[in-house]
């Protein structure tokens, strides 16, 4: 199409139509917020009400029944790139939607959100779905008193938030004193003389305060690791890893991110090394260190890392 | 009955863009190569299909009588729809028996509008058109229902339209569009761009005549031994869309039977799927040879030229009986079904 039409076909004001006693009768109660549908001489209910039945061809009974407004669908096309003639200008799917206590389904428009222009349409759009009228505010009587369909309510979202104000403990604060100057500590139980890394002040197994400040290399050996499709605050580009890394002399493994590496190719046992932001972004955090990176080092055998995993 | 047949056809080189013609002059040389083709010059009755709406001027078709040279005044009438309609009320009139041949004639102009939205105008004004829903919208959702109740996937309706693009290729009338490519976005979901037939310009012209005369003007007339159309209820929310109850009714009171090659009016993959199964045309029925409308459809003539395609392989003499399909309104509304027969040429 060339990009301005030089031609246009209009009945300025639109025709005036005359509707009749049947859809009359149905325009007025959508009016009126309401939809209606009428019974055949077989005892089924079209909506939108006809003169005739389209089985039959014989006049429908005049018996008016109110129906739904919920309704399901019977089915649907999705508009990735609405017309400008269409009622949504984001993408939306029409429907075929049959109301409760109806027999036939009428078409009309469903809005099931806000995407894209040009999205493919979402996983929960089905045959089937359970969906009710957006009625217009300000009714006229026709087939847009209704300004399109929703689906019904099955999920509600709920706000959650709490607020702290931490204090780490005395450990915590002495590891993260560490971490701000690029150092990482680990303790030393006297027992077992395991290192524990971050430090903890009290070695796990066994039970005993422990004596003796260690610092540990920034290298180490991926235990296990996952791969994560969510979105995270602290790693907004998906897919990215997350792994349990043994320091190099650390007793017990830390959590972290795995970068630098496409994320299927990551493996058990392969040796990474710290990667630390830029010395002034440094603060009392672990995000000093963005995440462990690959080093050129074969990998560590599974029967070296097994009692880690 | 008379025995009436398929004498002649002509169509032109379709065009997916504007060749800055006007409709009269996409369909003036058609009309001259018909009567140059049955050296008949008057015919007794013309009918016409056409669409008002895409040139948006009140009886437009009326400017095509020109190329006619309709004087002294000739016996016409025009349907505002496919010229197979215009096809089965000049079977109907030489029925009367009356005249002994007739002129059809289909054009259409669809690079100068916006198809789609303008097909919304022949929808319920009351229920329907005010929704602003357009062509490709209906056939979608008639799409999504034969896919859920047959199982037929995405993938099914694109082998569809890489049979009917490599078919058409081979078709010197129709676009020549490349094979379907894998990632392309939806137009309407379920159906991509490939599911909807493309936008066309064109004209095609059939000569019907009777009995000898037919014998006269071909060597092997295909013989119209069926003719039906059969209309459903318009609201697409009152049937089920997953199937073509008037294709199949048509096709029975056509005689759709032992059909070698079948030429189906499918605007959308989809549709031929429909069509087949309401038709009962089996794995051996060559369908769409031509490449169908999803390979060249100007509207107003892709039905018409499906029964000259169909009636094509009858004066060659590679098939013996063949089916031609036309279609009208949203979601196949109405189906016509034209049942062409070479058998008894000898």
């Amino acid at each position: 199409m060339p990009s301005e039409p030089n031609h246009i076909l209009e009945f300025p004001g639109g025709y005036t139509r005359s509707v009749g006693p049947v859809i009359g009768r149905f325009f007025s109660d959508l009016r009126d917020g309401r939809l209606t549908g009428v019974r055949t001489a077989a005892g089924k209910v079209l909506v939108p009400p006809a003169e005739y039945d389209p089985e039959t061809s014989e006049d429908t009974t005049g018996e008016y029944v109110e129906v739904g407004p919920a309704g399901t669908v019977t089915t649907w096309s999705w508009v990735p790139r609405p017309l400008k003639e269409h009622p949504l200008d984001r993408p939306f799917a029409w429907a075929l939607i049959r109301p409760d206590g109806a027999d036939t389904a009428l078409l009309h428009a469903l809005d099931v959100g806000v995407f894209e222009e040009g999205a493919k349409p979402p996983k929960f759009l089905k045959t089937g779905m359970r969906v009710r009228p957006k009625w217009r505010d300000e009714r006229t009587g026709g087939i847009g008193d209704i300004e399109c369909f929703l689906p019904e309510v099955t999920m509600i979202n709920a706000p959650t938030r709490l607020e702290y104000r931490m204090k780490g403990g005395r450990t915590l604060q002495r590891f993260l004193e560490g971490v701000s100057e690029g150092r990482i500590l680990g303790d030393r139980c006297p027992v077992c003389e395991q290192v524990i890394v971050p430090m903890k002040g009290i070695c796990p197994r066994d039970g005993v305060p422990t004596t003796e400040e260690v610092e540990l290399p920034h290298t180490g050996t991926v235990t296990t690791f996952a791969v994560n499709n969510i979105p995270d605050p602290r790693a907004p580009e998906v897919p990215f890893v997350s792994a349990y890394v043994l320091l190099d002399g650390a007793g017990l493994t830390m959590l972290t991110l795995v970068a630098g590496i496409p994320a299927d190719q990551v493996r058990m046992g392969m040796r990474v090394k710290a990667a630390w932001r830029p010395r002034e972004e440094w603060g009392r955090t672990m995000n000093n260190i963005k995440w462990f990176e690959p080093l050129d080092e074969p990998d560590l055998p599974f029967e070296a890392i097994k009692d880690y995993t | 009955m008379r025995e009436i047949a398929v004498v002649a056809f002509v169509q032109t080189q379709h065009s997916g863009e504007d060749q800055g013609l006007h409709e009269t002059e996409i369909l003036a040389p058609v009309i001259t190569e018909i009567k140059e083709k049955t050296g008949l010059s008057r015919f007794g009755f013309t009918c016409s299909g056409s669409c008002d709406y895409f040139q948006g001027a009140p009886f437009s078709f009326v400017s095509a009588l020109d190329v006619l040279g309709a004087w002294p005044p000739i016996s016409e009438s025009h349907v505002e729809m496919d010229g197979a309609w215009a096809l089965y009320e000049a079977w109907v009139k030489l029925q009367h028996g009356e005249i002994d041949t007739a002129l059809v004639y289909g054009f259409g102009k669809s690079t100068q509008g916006v198809l789609r939205t303008i097909m919304t105008q022949q929808l319920d004004p009351y229920l329907l058109a005010p929704l602003g829903v357009d062509q490709v919208s209906l056939a979608a959702l008639q799409a999504r229902a034969y896919m859920e109740r047959s199982g037929a996937k995405e993938d099914d309706l694109r082998a569809i339209a890489a049979r009917s693009r490599a078919s058409g290729r081979d078709n010197p009338f129709a676009l020549h569009l490349p094979d379907p490519e894998d990632g392309d976005e939806y137009d309407v979901a379920p159906l991509y761009p490939h599911d909807v037939a493309p936008i066309t310009d064109g004209a095609a012209a059939i000569v019907l005549a009777a009995g000898d005369r037919a014998r006269e003007l071909c060597e092997r007339p295909a013989w119209i031994t069926g003719i039906d159309h059969r209309s459903e209820a318009h609201s697409p929310g009152v049937r089920d869309l997953s199937r073509s109850a008037s294709a199949r009714l048509a096709g029975e009171r056509a005689g759709a039977a032992g059909i070698e090659i079948a030429e189906l009016h499918a605007q959308f993959s989809h549709e031929e799927l429909i069509l087949r199964e309401a038709l009962g045309l089996g794995e051996d029925v060559d369908v769409n040879p031509s490449g169908g409308a999803l390979s060249a459809n100007p509207p107003m003539a892709a039905g018409l030229i499906r029964i000259g395609e169909a009636a094509s392989r009858i004066h060659d003499g590679s098939a013996s009986k063949v089916l031609g399909h036309a279609q009208s309104g949203p979601c196949l509304q109405q189906n016509l079904v034209c049942v062409l027969s070479g058998e008894n040429n000898g």
